[in-house]
């Protein structure tokens, strides 16, 4: 059942993003919609159409350890409906793939409200900037914190 | 996203004079965070909340410890409930891995994880009237929370960071007896607790009618924590009608748990997803639709009575066989691959996105804690809230602060 309501959320999506969209992966482990930095926020007013109201959380990956290496960050939106019984069982990963030295996509907490702690967290672990977000500060790291965001690949923990 | 046009009426009073406080970081009732509360008079004009006391950057840890080191750490950000940080750790390396776990590993997981959450919501019990100057349910919730504890380390070997939980099963099979001096002391307890006798028949060193009886004695004890605490006037004066949230405003802000479902929207994932041997037992998932923080309270207290079915069940249908995948026990590799996986934590619904590169260790890790999808509801309703309603609005949600930071 639910295989199908993917398949109409896809479609849905293809129909109003159409070459915007670069990847689609649906299999048991997750569904996940790679789209161009451009076309987020009209991916996430389309799902926000379907029933997807909120977001269960944000994911940031640096990729650059990657075999062969990738020069740039992975941002993923995990969104999840409470409106829709029909849409309990699934997640719908959207994401998408910024360089590393101009890490910047546009924040969907004006679609979301509930990504907000999640994009400052991925802000400060990741150094990603979320453009628009009305509260972009650190939340978790220290205030006197000056080193390199730690969870980029490249950031060594002392005594690691 | 706090408009000012949403700020209730705490905008009315804001004079521009407000003090601000700390309200922490010492401990406000459990782990270290603060608030930074700004007041007038005896009305909150803002609460946001400074998490990171505790962050020991659990996540950044994952990727340099392997698949199988990564399980007792990763269980820390709340030991009460071990096996709901454990879970969708698990479920996402087996759905990466491509096994299932073995039949009786699949019932035992469930018992274990139900044992967690009674025992975290009777921590919740103790703590929410230790908010409120109401001491006794802390010595009440803790004295019958060891029989839990007691019952998790004859499992797993660990009172509350049993680690028990691996990808592909559980770390060795449950007991078949437990030490008869307990036994003969909570004979004890029970006849108390039930006001009946449990014959020798019913009660002995088996673990199996062990754990049966524990159900029964905890039942019956719940319904003492009614009358202490829920059909109390005095937790109602301090709880009914406090930090209101509606359903729109609970699907807008994404929030999980009691705080979930004390506003009328039913979602458990052990019954939207069900996962390991959930969807063969029957329960129901307790719902209130007033959505304030007494509302939280009697849903985690159903939520209690529908884990000891779960658990009686579960112990009764128990099915013979392995408990574990044949792997090896500390280096397992994990094909490349992202997988994301979701269990029902004590907290509530907790998501894990975990990333292979094919090696021995994952290539990146990330927690998707409940109470980190509440700590947004803190700072939103405490606004134009009085500042002795804090501790309610604050504490009612069911959170854990180390899980902010992990």
């Amino acid at each position: 059942m639910s295989e199908s309501k993917i398949g109409y959320i896809v479609n849905e999506l293809k129909q109003a993003l159409g070459e915007s969209i670069k990847e689609v992966k649906i299999d048991k482990k997750m569904t996940k919609i790679t789209v161009e930095k451009d076309a987020l926020v009209r991916a996430a007013s389309v799902l926000k159409g379907l029933g997807f109201d909120h977001v269960k959380g944000v994911t940031g990956i640096d990729l650059i350890a990657l075999k062969p290496p990738e020069d740039s960050f992975e941002v993923m939106y995990h969104a999840g409906s409470y409106s829709v019984q029909e849409l309990a069982n699934i997640i719908v990963t959207i994401a998408t793939r910024i360089p590393r030295n101009n890490p910047e996509v546009p924040s969907l907490t004006s679609i979301w409200p509930s990504c907000e702690y999640h994009e400052r967290e991925t802000y400060e672990m990741f150094g990603i900037i979320f453009s628009g977000h009305p509260n972009l500060k650190r939340l978790l790291l220290p205030e006197w914190w000056s080193d390199a965001p730690p969870l980029r690949k490249d950031y060594r923990p002392p005594g690691r | 996203m706090y408009r000012q046009d949403e700020v209730k009426e705490a905008s009315f009073f804001d004079t521009g004079e407000g003090l601000v406080f700390s309200y922490g970081p010492q401990h406000p009732g459990t782990g270290h965070f603060r608030l930074i509360v700004r007041v007038i008079g005896d009305t909150v004009l803002s609460a946001e909340p400074d998490p990171g006391f505790v962050h020991r950057g659990e996540e950044k840890l994952c990727e340099y410890k392997t698949w199988i080191t990564n399980i007792p750490h990763l269980e820390r950000p709340a030991i009460l409930d071990a096996a709901g940080m454990l879970y969708p750790y698990c479920l996402a390396v087996e759905k990466l891995m491509g096994v299932e776990p073995p039949l009786r590993a699949r019932y035992i997981r469930p018992i274990v994880a139900e044992l967690n959450r009674i025992g975290s919501h009777f921590y919740y019990f103790a703590l929410y009237g230790v908010f409120l100057g109401l001491t006794t349910p802390f010595m009440w919730a803790f004295g019958d929370r060891e029989f839990v504890v007691d019952l998790v380390q004859f499992i797993g070997g660990q009172r509350i960071t049993h680690s028990y939980f691996v990808p592909g099963g559980v770390r060795n099979d449950v007991p078949k007896r437990v030490p008869s001096g307990l036994v003969k002391q909570f004979r004890a307890w029970y006849r108390d607790a039930t006001g009946r006798s449990p014959s020798s028949d019913e009660l002995t060193d088996d673990f199996q009618k062990y754990v049966l009886r524990v159900m029964e004695f905890l039942d019956a004890r719940l319904d003492h924590y009614w009358d202490l605490m829920l059909n109390n006037a005095l937790f109602m004066d301090r709880t009914v009608n406090v930090g209101k949230l509606t359903a729109e405003e609970a699907a807008k802000l994404g929030v999980v748990g009691v705080t979930l479902r004390a506003t009328g929207i039913k979602r458990d994932v052990r019954i939207d997803e069900p996962y390991d041997a959930y969807g063969e037992f029957k329960f129901d998932v307790p719902v209130r639709t007033e959505g304030d923080s007494y509302a939280r309270a009697v849903v985690a207290f159903e939520e209690m009575r529908q884990s000891i079915r779960i658990i009686t069940q579960a112990v009764e249908g128990l099915p013979d066989g392995p408990v574990k995948n044949k792997q090896h026990p500390v280096n397992i590799r994990v094909p490349a691959g992202e997988a994301i996986a979701r269990a029902e934590a004590a907290h509530g619904e907790s998501v894990y996105y975990v990333r292979s590169d094919g090696t021995d260790r994952p290539y990146r890790v990330r927690m998707l804690t409940a109470s980190f999808r509440n700590l947004i509801v803190i700072p939103y309703l405490s606004r134009g809230a009085k500042l002795a309603e804090i501790p309610a609005i604050y504490w009612s949600q069911n959170v854990w602060p180390v899980e902010w930071d992990r």
